[in-house]
C-alpha cells in the first residue's frame, strides 16, 4: 500500500439535540487517503458524508478521534489540501483570473508571479479568453472550472471536491469530469490524491479507486468497494453497469437504521426521520413499475435512468414506497407490493384513502398528529409543538424536514389540514357532499 | 503585455525626458482636468476656513444674500462628506468588531438599535461643549460638533446594513476563504466588504437624505446661551427663517435642488453603478445603473492609473497580513470553548442595566416625576397616530400611483430617480410656506402641520412600490389578463400581494423618517411665529430651546421605546411575513 496522506482515526462529530444532550453526525469513522489514488464517498442523505470531507478539508473540527495530515494532527485548513464546492463559491466580484489567484494571493505572492501561475492553469482547464470575465458572465460548467483552476493553481496534495458536478446538467458534468480524469492520469496537475462526495453512483463509479459506502444516523463507514477496472472506463459497459449495481445493492443492504431504506424491514419509530419523498414522485414510480418493461419488478440502476431522478432523490422516493407498504426490496430489485399494483391502478379518491390509511398503519408521526387531533377539543395544534417533540431525536433541520414531510402525506391522505400562515395542524373537514 | 512594437518605440523614446515621453492621457483626461482642478481648490479652501481663530460669543458673518450661497454649499458639502468618510469607517470597525467578537455583539447590537432611534438633537445637545473644549480658540471645535451631530444622522443604518451584510456572507463562500486561508485582513477585503458593499451605499444614500433633514439643526448650534451659526447653508436657512426672508428661502431651496442634483450625478450614480460588480446574485440582470460620469473617469487613463494604484497599496497590505501558518501548525490549535468568559459577561451586562434601572426609576422620581412620564407618553400616542394616519393616506395615494407607473416600464425607471431624487431633497425647506398658510388661513395646527412628517418620507413609498410593480413577472401578469381580472379582485388577489414586499420595506424606511421628522415638523417657525402640535417631536425640540436636559433626555427615551416598540411588534411581523410568503 502506498503512502497514507490523510487519515482520519475513530473521528466522531456530534451536534446537541433540544434536551442537551448529543446526537452522533459522525461516529468512528476510520479512513485513509493514499497517494495515487481517486476516493469516492456515496451515502443517503444525513450520512455525514459531506461532514466528514469538511473534517477533511480542516474547515470544522472532529469532536473525537484523531484526524492526520501526513503524520500530522490537523488543526484548520492546511496549504496542502484544497476543495472545489458544489456551488463554485466563487467570488463573484473578482475576475476569473483574480478569483483563480485568490489563494496565491492570501499567501502574499508577488502580482507577477501569480499572474504566470494563473495563467498555465487557466489555460490547461480551458479559460483562455475569460480571464477578465466576472463569474455571473460565465455558464455553470465555466463557473465550475474556475472552481477547480482555483484549487489547481495551489498545486494541492489533496483535492476535495463537494459533489463538484452536481449542479451541472449532466452532459456538462460528464465533460468536465472526464477532463478532469484525464489531467489526472497524465500527471498535468501535481495532486496526489483525490476524495470526492457524491451522490451520482456511476459518477463514483466511473471515477474512482475506491468507494466508501456511509451508513446514517451516525455517520460511519457501511462498506467499501475498490474498482480496479481500467480507465478510461465506458459508462455503457458491462463491468460498470455490473458496479453500479453492486453499489445499489450495497447502499440499501446490511443492518438498516430507522427511517433509511433498506431489505430488512424496520418498524418506524415516531422520532425518525422521514424520507423526502414528494406525492408526484411515488405516484409515478409506482405507476411506473406496474407498466412496461417492468411489470412490477425493476433493477435499481434502469429505474434511475428511466426516471432521470439522482440517486439520491431515487432512493429516497423509493423509501417512502417501502415504508408505506407499496413496495419492498430484494438483491437490490424493487418490487411492487400487491397492495402497490392496487394503488397504482386505483382512482385519485380511492388512492387518497388507502394512503391515509397506510400512513395510519405505518407512519408514527402522522398517527401521533390524528390522535392529538382527536383528543383536542379545538381540533388544532400548533406544528411547533411536533417541531420540538422531534428535536429530541433530530437536528434542528431534520425534524423541520420531517414535519414538512408528515404534513404533506398527512393533507394527501386527507388525514388533517394545515395553515401555512399560522403554523396550525387542523382536523380535516368532513367532505359535505354539497361542498363544491 | 508589452507588445513588440512598444519595445521599440520605448528604446526610440529613451533620450527624451521621463515627463515628455511618458505623459500619457488621451482626451478623456483633458476634459476632466478642470473637474478636478476645481475640486481641490474648492476643498482646499474649504477646508482652510473649517480651522480658523475662533473664540466663544465671537459673531460669525452670515448674510443673506445669495451671492454667498455656492459658499455656503460648498462649506455644508464639505461637513457631509467627512461625517459621511467618518460614518463609513465606523460602519466597517462596528461590522469587523461585531461579526468576530461574540462577546461585542451583545453589547454593541442592541446599543445600536437604541442610538438609532435617538433624534440628531439629543446627540448635538450633549456633545457641543465637549468639542469645543477639544479645541480652545478654534472654529475647528464647534466644526466638529457640526460634523459629530451629521455623522449621527448617518451612521447608525449604515453600520446596521454592514453588520447584516457581514453577517449573511453565504456559508460556502466563507468557507472558500477559510480554505484559501484568507486572514482577516484579507477576508476583509476580499469577501466580507465586497458583500456588504451594495447594501452599504444604499444606506449611504438614504443616511445623506437623512443628513441633509437636519442640516439646519447641525448647523446653527446653541450652547449655553450663546447661538453659534456656522457658515452654511442650513445657518442661512435658520437666519431667513428668524427673519421671515421669503426670497432667502426661495434661494436656498434653489440652491439645494442644485446641490441634491449634483450629489446624485457627480457622487452616488457613479457610486452605485460601479458597485454593481458586488451584486451577488451571479446572473446578469437589466436594472444595473448607469452613470455617464463613471463611464467617463473608466475612460481616463489617469483616474485609471490612480485607481490602479490604490489597487495596488491594498494587493500589497494583503501580502503583508497574511497568515503565517496553516491548519498542521499547533497555533492552529483550538483550546475548549469555555462558558466561564460568556458569563461573567453575561453578569456584567446584566449588572448594568439593572443598575441603570435603578438610575433611571431615581432619575424620574427626583428630576421630571410620574406624571410628566406619563404626558409624555400620551405625546407620543400624538405622534404615533399621526405617523399611522399619514401613512395610511400617502399609501392611498401611491399605491395606485407606483403600481401604474412600475407596469409602464417607459416611465418606471425615470420615475423612479425623481423619486429617489426627491426623497433625498430636505422638504424642511418648505415648512415655512407651511406657517405662511396655516397663519393666513387660521388653520388647526394639530391637524395641518401633520402632513409635514411625511413631505420628504413618501417618496419612499413610492419608489419601493414602483420597483415592487415593476418586478412582477411578466407571466403572472398574463395570467392575470387571461383569467379576466379586473376591479377590486385584481388589487386583493394580484396587485396587492405582489407589492407587498417592497411596499413593506417602503413603509419601513417612510415611518422610520415621519418619527425623525416629527421634531422639526410638530415644531415650526418663521420669524417671530412659532406653530406647535401636540406630540412628542414638539416637546423635544421645546425642551432643547429651553434647555431643559433631563426632559430633553426623558422625550427621547419615550421616543425611543415607540420606535423600537413599532418596529418589533408592527415592522418586523410583516417583513416575516413578506419574507416567507408572499414573494416570487
Amino acid at each position: 500500500m502506498s503512502t497514507p496522506i490523510v487519515e482520519l482515526k475513530a473521528v466522531g462529530k456530534h451536534f446537541r439535540g433540544a434536551d442537551g444532550s448529543a446526537r452522533a453526525v459522525l461516529e468512528g469513522v476510520d479512513f485513509t487517503l493514499h497517494e495515487g489514488e481517486i476516493v469516492a464517498l456515496l451515502g443517503q442523505s444525513g450520512s455525514g458524508k459531506s461532514t466528514m470531507l469538511r473534517i477533511m478539508a480542516g474547515l470544522i473540527q472532529a469532536d473525537a478521534g484523531q484526524v492526520l495530515y501526513r503524520g500530522m494532527p490537523l488543526y484548520g485548513t492546511a496549504r496542502g489540501i484544497r476543495m472545489v464546492f458544489q456551488s463554485f463559491a466563487l467570488f463573484p466580484w473578482l475576475t476569473v483570473q483574480k478569483n483563480v489567484e485568490l489563494g496565491l494571493e492570501a499567501q502574499g505572492m508577488p502580482a507577477e508571479e501569480r499572474a504566470r501561475r494563473a495563467e498555465k492553469v487557466i489555460e490547461l482547464i480551458g479559460l483562455s479568453g475569460f480571464e477578465g470575465a466576472l463569474p455571473r458572465e460565465l455558464s455553470g460548467g465555466m463557473r465550475q472550472r474556475v472552481g477547480i483552476a482555483r484549487a489547481l493553481v495551489m498545486e494541492p496534495e489533496v483535492l476535495l471536491m463537494d459533489e463538484a458536478f452536481s449542479a451541472l446538467d449532466v452532459l456538462t458534468g460528464e465533460r468536465l469530469r472526464e477532463e478532469i480524469l484525464e489531467l489526472w492520469q497524465s500527471g498535468q496537475i501535481p495532486t496526489k490524491a483525490i476524495l470526492v462526495v457524491s451522490h451520482n453512483i456511476e459518477e463514483a463509479v466511473m471515477m474512482a479507486d475506491r468507494v466508501l459506502i456511509f451508513a446514517s444516523d451516525p455517520g460511519r463507514v457501511r462498506a467499501e468497494l475498490p474498482i480496479s477496472l481500467m480507465q478510461p472506463r465506458k459508462a455503457e459497459s458491462n463491468e460498470v453497469r455490473q458496479l453500479i449495481d453492486k453499489v445499489y445493492e450495497l447502499m440499501t443492504a446490511g443492518a438498516g437504521r430507522r427511517g433509511l431504506i433498506s431489505e430488512k424491514e424496520v418498524k418506524l419509530q415516531l422520532g425518525d426521520r422521514l424520507p423526502q419523498a414528494g406525492i408526484a414522485h411515488m405516484e409515478g414510480i409506482l405507476e411506473l413499475l406496474a407498466e412496461e418493461p417492468f411489470h412490477g419488478r425493476a433493477d435499481l440502476p434502469q429505474l434511475a435512468e428511466e426516471t432521470e431522478l439522482t440517486d439520491a432523490e431515487l432512493l429516497e422516493v423509493l423509501n417512502g414506497l417501502i415504508l408505506l407498504g407499496f413496495a419492498y426490496l430484494t438483491n437490490g430489485d424493487i418490487l411492487l407490493t400487491d397492495l402497490g399494483s392496487k394503488y397504482a391502478t386505483a382512482s385519485n379518491t380511492e388512492r387518497q384513502e388507502l394512503f391515509g390509511q397506510q400512513l395510519l398503519e405505518h407512519i408514527p408521526l402522522v398517527a401521533y398528529i390524528c390522535h392529538g387531533l382527536e383528543q383536542d377539543k379545538s381540533g388544532d395544534l400548533p406544528e411547533d409543538l411536533f417541531l420540538k417533540l422531534l428535536r429530541f431525536t433530530l437536528s434542528a433541520e431534520e425534524a423541520e424536514k420531517a414535519l414538512r414531510v408528515a404534513i404533506e402525506w398527512g393533507r394527501y391522505g386527507d388525514l388533517f389540514e394545515y395553515n401555512f400562515n399560522t403554523g396550525v395542524i387542523q382536523m380535516a373537514k368532513e367532505d359535505e357532499e354539497d361542498e363544491i | 503585455m508589452l507588445a513588440p512594437e512598444s519595445v521599440n518605440m520605448n528604446k526610440k523614446r529613451q533620450f527624451f525626458p521621463r515627463q515628455v515621453v511618458e505623459a500619457g492621457g488621451n482626451r478623456w483626461d483633458w476634459a476632466l482636468l478642470p473637474i478636478v482642478l476645481a475640486v481641490f481648490v474648492l476643498m482646499a479652501y474649504g477646508s482652510q476656513q473649517m480651522s480658523r481663530p475662533y473664540e466663544l460669543g465671537q459673531p460669525l458673518p452670515l448674510s443673506l444674500d445669495p451671492s454667498f450661497l455656492p459658499y455656503y454649499l460648498l462649506r455644508t458639502t464639505l461637513r457631509m462628506f467627512i461625517a459621511l468618510g467618518a460614518s463609513m469607517v465606523f460602519s466597517c470597525v462596528f461590522a469587523a468588531l461585531t461579526t468576530k467578537y461574540r462577546l461585542a455583539e451583545k453589547v454593541l447590537v442592541p446599543l445600536l438599535d437604541i442610538l438609532q432611534s435617538i433624534p440628531i438633537l439629543g446627540f448635538l445637545s450633549i456633545t457641543v461643549t465637549a468639542f469645543i473644549a477639544m479645541f480652545p480658540g478654534n472654529l475647528l471645535g464647534v466644526e466638529c460638533a457640526a460634523i459629530f451631530a451629521i455623522f449621527t444622522s448617518q451612521a447608525w443604518n449604515m453600520a446596521f446594513s454592514a453588520y447584516q451584510g457581514f453577517r449573511t456572507v453565504p456559508a460556502e463562500l466563507s468557507e472558500a476563504a477559510m480554505v484559501y486561508q484568507l486572514s482577516g485582513w484579507q477576508r476583509f477585503w476580499r469577501l466580507e466588504l465586497p458583500f456588504a458593499m451594495p447594501g452599504l451605499l444604499w444606506n449611504m444614500m438614504m443616511s445623506m437624505s437623512g443628513g441633509w433633514f437636519f442640516v439646519v439643526a447641525s448647523e446653527a448650534i446653541s450652547v449655553s446661551g450663546q447661538d453659534i451659526k456656522l457658515p452654511g447653508i442650513g445657518s442661512y436657512i435658520a437666519m431667513a427663517i428668524a427673519q421671515s426672508d421669503m426670497h432667502a428661502i426661495g434661494w436656498a431651496i434653489a440652491a439645494m435642488f442644485v446641490a441634491v442634483l449634483m450629489y446624485d450625478q457627480l457622487f452616488f450614480r457613479p457610486l452605485l453603478a460601479w458597485a454593481d460588480r458586488f451584486r451577488f446574485e451571479e446572473t446578469g440582470s437589466d436594472t444595473a445603473q448607469q452613470s455617464w460620469l463613471l463611464t467617463w473617469l473608466r475612460r481616463t487613463e489617469r483616474t485609471q492609473a490612480i485607481v490602479e494604484w490604490f489597487g495596488d497599496m491594498l494587493g500589497r497590505s494583503i501580502a503583508l497580513f497574511r497568515l503565517s501558518h496553516d491548519g498542521t501548525s499547533i497555533r492552529a490549535r483550538r483550546d475548549q470553548p469555555s462558558l466561564v468568559p460568556q458569563r461573567v459577561w453575561d453578569a456584567v451586562i446584566a449588572a448594568v442595566v439593572f443598575y441603570a434601572l435603578w438610575s433611571l426609576g431615581h432619575f424620574i422620581s427626583t428630576e421630571v416625576g410620574w406624571s410628566e412620564v406619563g404626558h409624555v407618553f400620551l405625546m407620543g400616542i400624538y405622534t404615533l397616530a399621526r405617523v399611522i394616519l399619514l401613512l395610511a393616506l400617502a399609501a392611498l395615494i401611491w399605491v395606485p400611483v407606483g403600481v401604474w407607473i412600475g407596469m409602464n416600464p417607459r416611465w418606471a425607471s425615470r420615475t423612479q430617480a425623481v423619486a429617489q431624487f426627491l426623497a433625498a431633497f430636505p422638504t424642511n425647506l418648505v415648512f415655512p410656506v407651511a406657517v405662511v398658510v396655516i397663519v393666513r388661513f387660521n388653520l388647526n395646527p394639530d391637524i395641518w402641520l401633520s402632513p409635514l412628517m411625511i413631505l420628504g418620507t413618501q417618496w419612499y413609498l413610492l419608489f419601493n412600490v414602483i420597483a415592487g410593480a415593476s418586478t412582477i413577472p411578466t407571466e403572472l401578469r398574463h395570467a392575470a389578463q387571461n383569467f379576466g381580472l379586473s376591479g377590486w379582485l385584481k388589487w386583493r388577489r394580484y396587485l396587492l400581494p405582489a407589492i407587498f414586499p417592497s411596499f413593506v420595506t417602503g413603509a419601513i424606511t417612510a415611518t422610520g423618517g415621519s418619527w425623525n421628522a416629527s421634531i422639526v415638523a410638530e415644531y415650526v417657525s418663521w420669524g417671530p411665529t412659532t406653530l406647535k402640535a401636540h406630540g412628542i417631536g414638539s416637546y423635544i425640540q421645546e425642551m432643547t430651546t429651553a434647555g431643559d436636559f433631563p426632559r430633553i433626555a426623558l422625550g427621547i427615551g419615550v421616543m425611543c421605546i415607540f420606535v423600537m416598540g413599532f418596529n418589533h411588534f408592527v415592522w418586523r411581523r410583516l417583513y416575516t411575513l413578506a419574507e416567507s410568503r408572499l414573494h416570487f
